[in-house]
């Protein structure tokens, strides 16, 4: 019996995740290319079957199909390793975030997380940090300067940005007292509302810096395309661009679905204590009203310097994160 | 203990690969190999916290600032396209062997300190100073974020302070480098 509950559930879990993170990584595709559309007042993709639903299925086609290039005068090992690098940890952030409550399935307690550990939250930040490699090296790799540059940028980028975004999770933590993400999202002793409304101060913030961790638009400095061609993936092609393709997508629905977790109450809804599963919808809705803040943002706002970003990060987001920490210690304390 | 050996072999590897490899990138590559099976033997110690911090500190912030130093300076470059400036890399390559033979006497002295820490800590284990357990996990609250910060915050609190001010002199000293340029 020990077997089932220690590892063939969890393994049953994660498959049924990667499943429902690949299909939702084609179809934000999709969901990006019809939005974008109606920003920029056009209809957007709508070819290939109603809607234009098919055409994420075609994408992954072209890129199965096509060829496999190495270019020579790049480093191989690193070259193919690299995009294997950046996608392993994208899919790895799940593994905390709890989706749902526990459910009630075939007579067994289920909870709706593959991995309740203590140390959620320090597990996101420590796997997110290992996704850099895949694009430093990917980029280094390459062997090509602009790859180069953008593999630079990437590191520089991600570096800054980890720390105001660190100092609001701090903050953010000290209210809810736990780093577990399934006590944050349903606390032992209820949070205090005027607590509740404190935080959500924080998420312009930490929002912006989670678009510069995501290298999204407009932040995307590591494939800026006039700048930098493509920035990292300039060299790749075929499947090992999609891989990279994947993960920035893989990166907004990880991102997304943290920031729903630890500031709008993750699978909490009406009527969900009644109907567990309702908890699933809850979470899906809320991540995706995230992930179309990313869209928007990216849809209207220009793109800064590149310079203008770091300086941003240190002289503006760095004292304000850290006043805001300062606050939210000594409010703890007090109230 | 076969998870253990498992990843004593990976973190020994990985270890020889640092010293043995030829380009500095693979080199920092295979320490962040060790730092992970270091993460992994934390964790079978039940020390969840410090896996999660040894990732966060030398996986994600000291390792990418090493590649970030050897891509920016150099040393870490690939084979450069034309014949023209692969040739004036061999002879970069040529001086660096040459200096690196001048410069004989710190490999002297890195031998004579290696030799000396392995009679330290095998004095360490055969006397039996090294292998003294003063607790078991569970008496410390499972290596969770509470008891660390409890005993980080309590017993050794000066410590704790004087190494922030340390890195505060370092960060100051850096900054000091920096500006003399």
């Amino acid at each position: 019996m020990d077997w089932i509950n220690l590892i063939l559930i969890p393994a049953i879990k994660s498959v049924v995740l990667v499943v429902v993170l690949l299909t939702g990584f084609a179809y934000l595709t999709w969901f990006e290319r019809k939005l974008i559309g109606r920003f920029q007042q056009r209809i957007g993709p709508n070819r290939a079957w109603k809607f234009g639903l098919g055409h994420p299925i075609a994408d992954a086609l072209k890129m199965i199909f096509k060829e496999e290039i190495v270019p020579s005068y790049t480093d191989k090992v690193l070259f193919v390793l690299g995009p294997a690098l950046a996608i392993a940890p994208a899919l790895l952030i799940f593994a905390v975030i709890p989706v749902g409550p526990t459910l009630n399935l075939f007579g067994k307690e289920i909870p709706l997380v593959v991995a309740d550990v203590n140390i959620g939250v320090l597990w996101v930040l420590a796997v997110a940090g290992l996704g850099t490699y895949g694009i430093v090296l990917g980029g280094w790799a390459s062997n090509n300067k602009y790859s180069l540059l953008g593999a630079l940028r990437t590191s520089s980028q991600m570096l800054s940005y980890e720390l105001p975004m660190g100092i609001l999770l701090i903050a953010v933590l000290l209210v809810y007292g736990t780093l577990n993400l399934n006590q944050i999202v349903t606390p032992l002793t209820p949070i205090p509302w005027y607590l509740r409304v404190w935080i959500l101060l924080a998420f312009p913030f930490y929002f912006i810096t989670m678009l510069a961790e995501t290298g999204r638009k407009p932040f995307d400095f590591p494939e800026t395309e006039n700048e930098l061609v493509a920035g990292f993936q300039t060299e790749y092609g075929s499947i090992k661009f999609a891989l990279y393709y994947m993960t920035e997508y893989l990166h907004i629905l990880g991102a997304s679905g943290l920031a729903v977790t630890l500031f709008f109450g993750g699978w909490r809804g009406p009527f969900v204590d009644q109907f567990p599963i309702l908890g699933l919808f809850y979470f899906a809705a809320k991540v995706l009203a995230m992930v179309f803040l990313f869209i928007w943002a990216s849809a209207s706002v220009p793109r800064p310097r590149y310079d203008q970003l770091l300086r941003f990060c240190w002289t503006f987001l760095f004292p304000i994160s850290l006043v805001y920490m300062a606050v939210t210690a000594v409010l703890v304390v007090v109230m | 203990m076969f998870l253990f050996i498992v990843f004593a072999l990976i973190a020994i590897v990985a270890g020889l690969g640092v010293i043995l490899s030829r380009k500095p990138v693979y080199s920092a590559l295979f320490l962040l190999l060790n730092f992970a099976t270091l993460a992994a033997m934390y964790i079978m110690l039940q020390a969840q916290f410090l896996a999660a911090v040894q990732i966060i500190v030398y996986a994600g912030a000291i390792v990418v600032l090493f590649l970030f130093v050897v891509m920016l300076i150099g040393g870490g470059e690939l084979n450069a396209v034309d014949r023209e400036t692969s040739r004036q890399g061999d002879k970069a390559n040529i001086a660096s062997q040459r200096s690196s033979i001048q410069l004989g006497w710190p490999r002297l002295t890195a031998l004579v300190l290696a030799v000396l820490l392995l009679a330290g800590v095998g004095y360490g284990v055969i006397t039996g100073q090294l292998h003294q357990p003063t607790g078991t996990a569970a008496a410390f609250g499972q290596g969770s974020v509470e008891a660390v910060a409890a005993t980080l915050y309590t017993d050794y609190l000066l410590p704790f302070e004087m190494t922030s001010v340390l890195l505060l002199v370092g960060m100051v000293g850096a900054v000091v480098l920096a500006r003399n340029e």
